[in-house]
């Protein structure tokens, strides 16, 4: 059957869903949808449902779904509070389907589930009482669970990761968890790396190799072979240890794909300027610089921790969003490069999903 | 019976949504919020946050004075404007 691709988007001011048939030559724009409603995540569940996590300043968080492919919306964060005597929740930043049930990462860290397609929610109470919680910290981008990672056949198994907070596993569904931190430095406290504290941006998982974590650090890439238990790391070959985003090619778990950006301390942008993607086809030893078609001159744009994407065509496409509004996509797994789609607001999340046409 | 009236950025989140202008048997702003969650399901999520308190960025007047107590009781010839505050970027 012919596949339709889409290209999800989600930004500071609504959804977004760019789309096009399997060349992935010409993308239409759809949107903005979710009433431009702050958006941090935008997902087509494998049911086809569209769903869209954000937080606006004057109602709250809420998660949308569509079931007519974003023809009408309808939202819900019932459930989705610590509670009267608790801090608030500003916004949902993570969004995750799997094995039926639907998982949200929120500002303040935390995780929620809802079993009934997103209409209720039920908080995973068992991280925030972890005892590492009263010194769990927030990163520059506030204090975000933003990395739900599930294990393909076990649906008690699942990491997550909150920035300055790490990497945390469950192997109960969430009763209890766990650190996996080892071996990823710390570089902005003294002494030693911690246990907890790390500052993760994104955390990934291939299905095939479940045992085989990845991480952009705030200090590094990483590869886990256990789970997350001991972590390598894998910055040399690159320009830079920092970058926001990465993803895992979807049929060769040893294929990833960052962005690396100046330092913490140097804007955190396209390094001098020239717009790249480095990739790696055996688990972070060696790596590529991939810039065909990408601006080499004066691009000093940002790509977010959940704005970048890999599509599951043959040849995968890859994609990316920036700060600054542009869609850039490869439809040969980033050998060459378009801009999809400009002018759109500031980009925070950007997700790839194909469908029959 | 107090009048209500609403902003249009509330009341187009609900699909089947509430009249802009209504008026309701509430006796207090709290009371107000669950009349309105009991008819359009998730409209206190809208308007109150844990404490529970009306959320920071929600103004709510009852015959022109900015009120932020649940409590406040609520008469026949109230008037009560929920207004989003002003913000930009």
């Amino acid at each position: 059957m012919t596949k339709r691709v889409e290209v999800l988007v989600g930004t500071k001011k609504g959804a977004f869903i760019l789309e096009s048939d399997e060349a992935r030559r010409d993308w239409r724009l759809r949107g903005p949808f979710c009433q431009s409603w702050p958006t941090h995540d935008f997902i087509r569940a494998a049911d086809g449902t569209l769903y869209a996590g954000g937080g606006n300043n004057w109602y709250g968080p809420s998660v949308w779904r569509s079931s007519d492919n974003g023809e009408s919306w309808t939202q819900s964060s019932a459930g989705l509070t610590y509670g009267d005597d608790e801090p608030k929740i500003t916004t949902i930043w993570k969004l995750a389907a799997s094995n039926g049930t639907l998982y949200a990462g929120v500002e303040p860290a935390g995780l929620f589930r809802s079993d009934d397609g997103g209409d209720t929610w039920s908080h995973v109470a068992g991280l925030r009482e972890h005892p590492s919680r009263p010194d769990w910290q927030p990163g520059n981008g506030g204090l975000c669970l933003h990395s739900i990672v599930t294990h393909p056949t076990d649906a008690d198994r699942l990491w997550v990761a909150a920035s300055a907070v790490g990497t945390f596993e469950t192997t109960d569904g969430g009763v209890t968890w766990e650190t996996r931190n080892k071996g990823v430095r710390a570089d902005f406290v003294p002494g030693p790396p911690p246990d907890f504290g790390q500052c993760v941006h994104k955390l990934r998982l291939h299905p095939d190799k479940p045992e085989w974590l990845y991480q952009q650090n705030h200090c590094g890439v990483y590869r886990s072979d256990d789970g997350g238990r001991q972590w390598t790391d894998l910055s040399p070959g690159l320009p830079s240890e920092f970058g926001f985003p990465m993803v895992i090619h979807p049929h060769d778990p040893k294929s990833i794909y960052v962005i690396p950006h100046s330092g913490p301390a140097d804007g955190r942008q396209m390094i001098d300027g020239h717009a790249a993607v480095w990739r790696s086809n055996d688990r972070g030893d060696t790596w590529q610089r991939l810039h065909a078609g990408l601006p080499q001159d004066n691009a000093y744009v940002t790509v977010l921790r959940e704005a970048m994407a890999i599509d599951s065509l043959d040849q995968p496409g890859v994609y990316f969003g920036t700060s600054t509004g542009q869609v850039f996509g490869s439809a040969d797994e980033g050998e060459n490069w378009t801009l999809l789609a400009d002018y759109l607001p500031s980009i925070w999340s950007v997700e790839a999903a194909v469908v029959d046409a | 019976m107090a009048t209500v009236h609403l902003p249009r950025s509330l009341v187009t989140l609900f699909t089947d949504p509430p009249p802009r202008h209504l008026q309701l048997p509430s006796t207090s702003l709290g009371a107000l919020v669950n009349d309105l969650d009991s008819r359009w399901p998730g409209m206190r999520d809208r308007l109150v946050e844990p404490g529970p308190r009306l959320r920071e960025h929600i103004n709510v007047f009852v015959d022109g004075e900015r009120e932020r107590d649940l409590a406040v009781p609520l008469s026949d010839a109230s008037v009560v404007h929920v207004i989003p505050a002003v913000a930009g970027g």
